[in-house]
């Protein structure tokens, strides 16, 4: 037994350290992710505005909303799909809607599709920046300032920018 | 056997508790191994009656006989059954009898955690078999218990499920432990490394693979759990969570497990082939880097799992190139056994038709996986039959018939006694022609677009579904056979010599047949 205790001792580490690089790999995956833009999670932070407009290459431009399973809001836009000039700077109006007889908190987070896109859509004013406090029945507009980034590859003619509405009331 | 074991031991001043006792309190390698083999083979009815539950239902399009939602835990107690239950512990069983064996050791470098790495077992399958009777049913989200499924939307037993994975993958950690040990420290007196069998070779690095992922299946189900009970959110996007890491994170250690459960089956056939073609095996050092080279690659392969999750193109790229990078190796490995076979003096005993059998059916079933590892292709194929029909070949054709052909090799061995050839013969032949017969078609189904893991399905697949049900029946039943035939050589039979097989080669045969309790106690001598 006593010869077998170093090694045994390292294999024992070793399955220990494994365990934990299950849950380092959270962290990991979203460092990796940032650094190469890989999985098109949009960024969270005001952008600054662009400062050229190239008005020979357009991009299309669509907007989902879904609100997640039993949040009882609604929100809605009356441009579902934008042609949009490559860096020039575009308003959007979202309408939202609580639904419910109660005072409810929601936080929409927004991804783009294709993934690659994600890190040449700016926005400079986004209500995905902050929880949005809706009293009973309140209908609210919020306001998306975006523009397209000058670096997009040329073979992404089309993206779609999309929010999940998520009820945090209970989580705050 | 008792009494034969009695007479044959070489200690026998040594006091034997008797009964139930001696193996609940066993510390040694071919007790521990025999209780493995004997559970595994449990498992394996018991997972294959779950089979022949799917199969029954698929005979006819619409539903008959159970509803969609106990077709889904069929389906996903099935595969865990079969991974888990099945063939890991007959890998470890086979490696507990032989590995000592074969580099000369007494026993198992750490008993009494062997003993302990096996009685944890039933306790895991207990529990997961219990919830499917509970308020509720077992765990319906498939084998790999994507979330959201098996956060948000499973039943409240899936704690059950977590935890007996979590004892699973500790006695799997623990018995991978104590291969290594006793390789490293234990192996007789002049045989360096690269004398080493090759099943001892595949093992190692198996266990190796072992240690490096079980514990983040354990870490992947512990975030399931917490996810689910305690509001973290690691899979859930409300939280700021993401459920596409769930598959990051499972295939990180589910990739490296489809090579567990092959590696062991490379050895066994490496060490089959080259006995009954009375030929050295070819390229044995080339065999071992193969495998290693496996092992490696395994680690960098996993997102061809999820291709279609909308993966950037470099990613896809990179890893449809290095799934493909593995078909090299394994080239090398189907290569060397025909190499072993060519201008041989072949003969047939049943190990040796079982071995064939792998090469031919692996090779199938590693095609198919080429097939899918094209990225563009797999759109087409994701979560069809195709795949099931691919990982079955590999499985079951693989994995499975590499353990049936070393039980045929070992088994007079640790009986003493020749199984009923004749009987084996045609289990091989029902085996052989109901395997095809249940999952060839398949690849048929799936092509035209049938998907798994669905209780139902459009008309047009309604010929081939009854075909591959009545093969599913047929290849279930061909098993009983394989009972009968160990149960029979267990009991009794044509004595053997201790070199059962005239052309095979290893320390195993220099020990009497039946091998005694005790064997090496003092280590051989390797030339």
């Amino acid at each position: 037994m006593k010869q077998h205790r170093p090694l045994l001792k390292r294999l024992v580490v070793i399955s220990g350290l494994m365990f934990g690089f299950a849950f380092a790999l959270v962290p990991l995956y979203d460092v990796f992710c940032q650094v190469t833009g890989l999985n098109g999670k949009p960024s969270m932070e005001k952008a600054k505005v662009s400062e050229s407009v190239n008005t020979s290459q357009q991009v299309d431009v669509d907007f989902l909303t879904h609100a997640k399973e039993g949040s009882p809001f609604k929100v809605t836009t009356e441009s579902q799909r934008l042609t949009v000039n490559i860096g020039e700077m575009n308003k959007v109006t979202f309408i939202a809607r609580n639904l419910s007889d109660q005072d409810r908190v929601f936080q929409s987070v927004p991804s783009v599709s294709p993934g690659l896109a994600a890190q040449y859509l700016h926005k400079v004013q986004c209500f995905c920046f902050e929880q949005q406090a809706l009293k009973a029945n309140e209908k609210i507009e919020m306001t998306l300032l975006f523009y397209v980034d000058e670096e997009l590859p040329i073979e992404i003619e089309e993206m779609t920018l999309s929010y999940a509405l998520f009820d945090i009331t209970e989580k705050i | 056997m008792d009494d034969s074991m009695h007479q044959h031991s070489e200690s026998t001043d040594h006091h034997q508790p008797s009964g139930i006792k001696r193996w609940l309190y066993t510390t040694n390698h071919k007790d521990i191994g025999t209780l493995y083999l004997g559970f595994s083979l449990l498992m394996l009815f018991i997972g294959g009656a779950m089979a022949m539950v799917i199969r029954a239902e698929l005979f006819q399009p619409g539903l008959q006989l159970v509803d969609p939602n106990f077709f889904n835990q069929m389906t996903t107690v099935h595969g865990l059954i079969m991974v888990f239950g099945a063939v890991m512990p007959a890998f470890v069983g086979l490696a507990n009898w032989m590995i000592p064996l074969m580099i000369g050791a007494p026993d198992m470098a750490l008993p009494r955690m062997n003993n302990w790495s096996f009685w944890i077992l039933p306790f895991a399958f207990a529990i997961l078999l219990g919830s499917l009777f509970m308020d509720g049913g077992g765990p319906n989200f498939g084998w790999t218990f994507y979330a959201p499924l098996s956060t948000t939307y499973s039943n409240d037993n899936t704690a059950l499920f977590v935890f007996s994975v979590h004892i699973m993958g500790i006695s799997s950690i623990m018995g991978a432990i104590n291969v290594i040990v006793t390789i490293f420290n234990l192996r007789a007196p002049g045989m360096t490394l690269m004398k080493m069998p090759m099943f001892v070779w595949t093992w190692l690095i198996t266990a190796f693979l072992l240690i490096a992922v079980m514990p983040v299946l354990a870490g992947t189900v512990t975030m399931v759990l917490t996810d689910k009970y305690f509001g973290t959110s690691f899979f859930n996007a409300m939280g700021g969570g993401d459920p596409v890491m769930f598959q990051h994170i499972f295939w990180f250690f589910g990739h490296p497990e489809v090579y567990i459960m092959i590696l062991p089956a490379f050895g066994i056939v490496s060490t089959i082939v080259p006995a009954f073609s009375r030929k050295k095996l070819f390229g044995y050092h080339s065999m071992v880097y193969a495998t290693a080279s496996i092992a490696f690659l395994s680690f960098i392969v996993w997102a061809h799992h999820m291709f279609t999750t909308g993966m950037p193109l470099a990613a896809e790229l990179f890893f449809m190139y290095s799934t493909m990078l593995i078909s090299v190796p394994t080239g090398v490995k189907v290569f060397n056994w025909v190499a072993t076979m060519w201008r041989g003096s072949l003969s047939f005993e049943v190990p040796m038709l079982f071995s064939i059998a792998f090469i031919v059916l692996f090779t199938i079933g590693g095609l198919s996986g080429l097939m899918l590892a094209i990225t563009p292709a797999d759109f087409q194929y994701h979560d069809t039959y195709f795949v099931v029909a691919h990982f079955h070949y590999v499985l079951v054709t693989g994995a499975l018939f590499s353990i049936i052909a070393a039980v045929y090799y070992w088994m007079p061995k640790w009986t003493g006694n020749m199984f009923n050839i004749r009987l084996a013969k045609i289990h091989f032949w029902l085996s052989l022609i109901s395997v095809n017969v249940l999952f060839f078609p398949m690849h048929f189904v799936g092509l035209a677009g049938m998907p798994r893991r669905i209780a139902d399905y459009a008309l047009q697949f309604a010929d081939f579904n009854m075909i591959i049900s009545l093969g599913g029946f047929a290849f279930g039943l061909s098993q009983l056979l394989f009972v009968w035939c160990v149960v029979e050589c267990f009991r009794g039979g044509e004595k053997v010599p201790a070199r059962v097989w005239d052309g095979a080669e290893g320390l195993e045969w220099e020990v009497a047949s039946p091998a005694p309790y005790h064997t090496f106690s003092t280590p051989p001598e390797i030339k």
